[in-house]
């Protein structure tokens, strides 16, 4: 039998990474309403990009930050590029297009890097219930949550992107870059993205190691109501430790679809998360 | 609400014509008109797998079964707004019915295994419909796609019944006796045949009544409710005509492949599917076809790319997943209406003076 408490430290680990890139979708929901699907390949071509320097350098910092930075670029490119022409084409061309990304993004990191898993490090010593590595997960995730909502609350940019994302046209006629706020939106987004894919890269890369963790990390942001950052780390958490019980106790297949049924129940019985406020739809 | 343009291409299939002011023909009722367009397409079909060899018959029953799966995938989606990432579920669930079916119970023959593997892919469905229909936009999205990453798994918890991740393998003899044909061209027939009947089925599902509840709740599901539609009972309806499409062409694939496995139902199946469907053009069965095609043509392609410029595996391997991303991409940008809506127009643009849909 697990031990409950190995159980509950390696949730907490998890569910950080679930959390974070839970927070890069809901940082882009918010500003634009469309679910970036395609923020599983972005931070893995991220990730695999830090592999590469790692490689090349053998140090482990190097590589993060070629990451954010690569998760960045990526972020600003696919807004303006591919999403800003599609502002206003309704709800499918988005979730359409950034499958498509996915899928285009997905294949690009399986091509350059094949299909093969490659073996990724951890930052510090990974052994041990509370291991120096599992700690810094948690430390990175709630330091980069911190500053993010930080962000939002508490300077001039974070009040500008609310105001873009909320009443964009008002926020035009005060004097707000409504483009360049969405821009800005994205970028930080896929930093945050970035950061989630190279945490949850160890100890294996492969092209498709991220399917599920955007599963969970969806789950956590619905969990959450998809449009509060508060919410979404801590169903992230949340989600992570009951998972991990799940892991544990039934059995490593059964997870996704136990992050299924966890998603199904919360819905059913609050429509828009366990910290969403319910709002009017437009009809 | 029903659109100008849904009102007259409701009217030309009716009628069988294209524009109002045109002399009508005698209209055959839509059931009869069906079936006579499926005994032409397996007219078709079965005129050129008779001609070519065996491996372009495996492609050519290959369009068949995915044409099935991306036309459940046009009602659900396409005519009812309900987007689904997870669609190769219900392949999954249709290969592994039909796997078990042959190893388990071989008395039965080829075409109850399907229409059981159709039963078990409606009864999921059902389920998931009941689950989902009070999700919407990305809430189902994200419910969806967790169930095409994790239903597959389920072989991991069952390794002696369901074969692990090696899958299951088995061989049909559904062949007659005194048939003397290749293997894989009686494959494509049979596919076909299938695929063909479910098609008429859609075909006059979707031009009925319940296609036209179906696009009310699609385009407006407060003014569908207050019309009298049940909308919930609507969704679950599209989820389960979906489900039963996607258990079919996974029960055929299996039977095609002599094999069912985990490794075949990936997320990109899915999402590769609803490439297709957007492809092809959303909220028309017509569109299911040419997505279908396409894919199979860009595969067929990108193997013959991959071989020509003699690209590493690794990149041939991916390339296919590739060209759909970029399909995917620069459809949505420059051809919102699919292969589908471009050839709606060609013949109208040369006919000035009729007024119709555009």
């Amino acid at each position: 039998m697990p031990d409950f408490l190995t159980l509950t430290l390696g949730g907490l680990t998890n569910g950080a990474i679930y959390a974070a890139l839970g927070l890069a979708l809901v940082i882009i929901y918010r500003a634009t309403r469309v679910v970036n699907f395609a923020q599983p390949a972005l931070a893995l071509l991220c990730a695999y990009l830090a592999y590469s320097v790692n490689r090349a350098t053998g140090g482990y910092w190097l590589g993060l930050l070629v990451a954010l930075v690569a998760g960045g670029v990526l972020g600003a490119l696919t807004e303006r590029v591919l999403m800003r022409p599609l502002r206003r084409s309704g709800e499918l061309a988005p979730v359409i297009a950034t499958l498509g990304l996915l899928m285009l993004l997905q294949a690009v990191s399986g091509m350059i890097w094949s299909a093969e898993p490659k073996s990724f490090p951890y930052a510090f010593d990974f052994r041990g219930a509370f291991s120096p590595a599992a700690v810094f997960v948690v430390v990175v995730v709630l330091v980069t949550a911190g500053a993010v909502l930080a962000l939002f609350g508490a300077t001039t940019l974070g009040l500008r992107m609310r105001a873009a994302a909320f009443k964009p046209e008002v926020a035009s006629l005060v004097g707000v870059k409504v483009g360049l706020m969405l821009t800005i939106g994205w970028t930080l987004a896929a930093v945050v993205g970035a950061l989630a894919g190279v945490l949850a890269a160890p100890p294996f890369l492969s092209p498709t190691v991220l399917d599920a963790v955007f599963v969970y990390a969806l789950t956590a942001a619905v969990l959450g109501g998809l449009e509060n950052p508060v919410g979404t780390i801590i169903g992230g958490f949340g989600l992570g430790v009951v998972l991990s019980y799940v892991s544990g106790y039934v059995g490593p297949e059964l997870v996704t679809l136990a992050s299924l049924a966890i998603l199904v129940l919360v819905l059913t019985f609050r429509p828009h998360g366990l910290f969403g406020r319910g709002v009017a739809r437009r009809v | 609400m029903v659109s100008q343009e849904e009102i007259q291409a409701a009217e030309s299939r009716a009628g069988g014509i294209r524009s109002g002011r045109a002399p009508r023909r005698a209209a055959l009722p839509p059931l009869v008109r069906h079936l006579l367009w499926a005994l032409l397409a397996f007219a078709v079909v079965v005129a050129v797998s008779s001609v070519v060899d065996p491996f372009t018959n495996v492609r050519v029953a290959t369009v068949g079964y995915l044409l099935l799966a991306a036309a459940g995938l046009t009602v659900l989606t396409g005519l009812t707004g309900q987007v689904s990432l997870g669609h190769g579920a219900f392949l999954f669930v249709g290969a592994y019915t039909v796997a078990l079916l042959v190893t388990h119970v071989p008395s039965l023959p080829f075409w109850a295994d399907l229409l059981i593997a159709a039963a078990v892919s409606g009864v999921a469905g059902v389920l998931t419909g009941a689950a989902a229909a009070r999700l919407h936009g990305p809430y189902l999205a994200g419910a969806t796609l967790a169930l095409a990453v994790g239903l597959p798994a389920i072989t991991q918890r069952f390794p002696d019944f369901l074969g692990g991740s090696n899958g299951l393998g088995f061989t049909v003899n559904s062949m007659p006796a005194g048939l003397d044909v290749p293997t894989t061209r009686w494959q494509a027939w049979v596919v076909w045949a299938t695929v063909l009947l479910g098609m008429v089925v859609l075909a006059n599902i979707t031009s009925g009544r319940v296609g036209r509840e179906m696009r009310a709740v699609r385009d407006d599901e407060v003014s569908a409710a207050l019309a009298g539609i049940r909308v919930g009972r609507t969704k679950v309806l599209a989820f389960l005509v979906s489900a039963v499409c996607g258990g079919l062409a996974g029960g055929l694939q299996a039977f095609l492949l002599g094999t069912a496995a985990p490794g075949s139902f990936t997320p990109a199946l899915s999402l590769t599917l609803l490439a297709a469907v957007v492809l092809g053009g959303v909220g028309s069965l017509w569109g299911a076809l040419w997505g279908a095609l396409a894919l199979v043509a860009l595969q067929a392609g990108a193997e013959e790319l991959a071989h020509g410029l003699s690209l590493r595996t690794d990149v041939a391997n991916f390339l296919p997943l590739a060209i759909f991303g970029v399909v995917l991409i620069v459809v949505v940008l420059v051809l919102p209406q699919g292969i589908h809506g471009l050839l709606r127009k060609i013949p109208l643009r040369r006919r000035k003076d009729s007024h119709v849909e555009g």
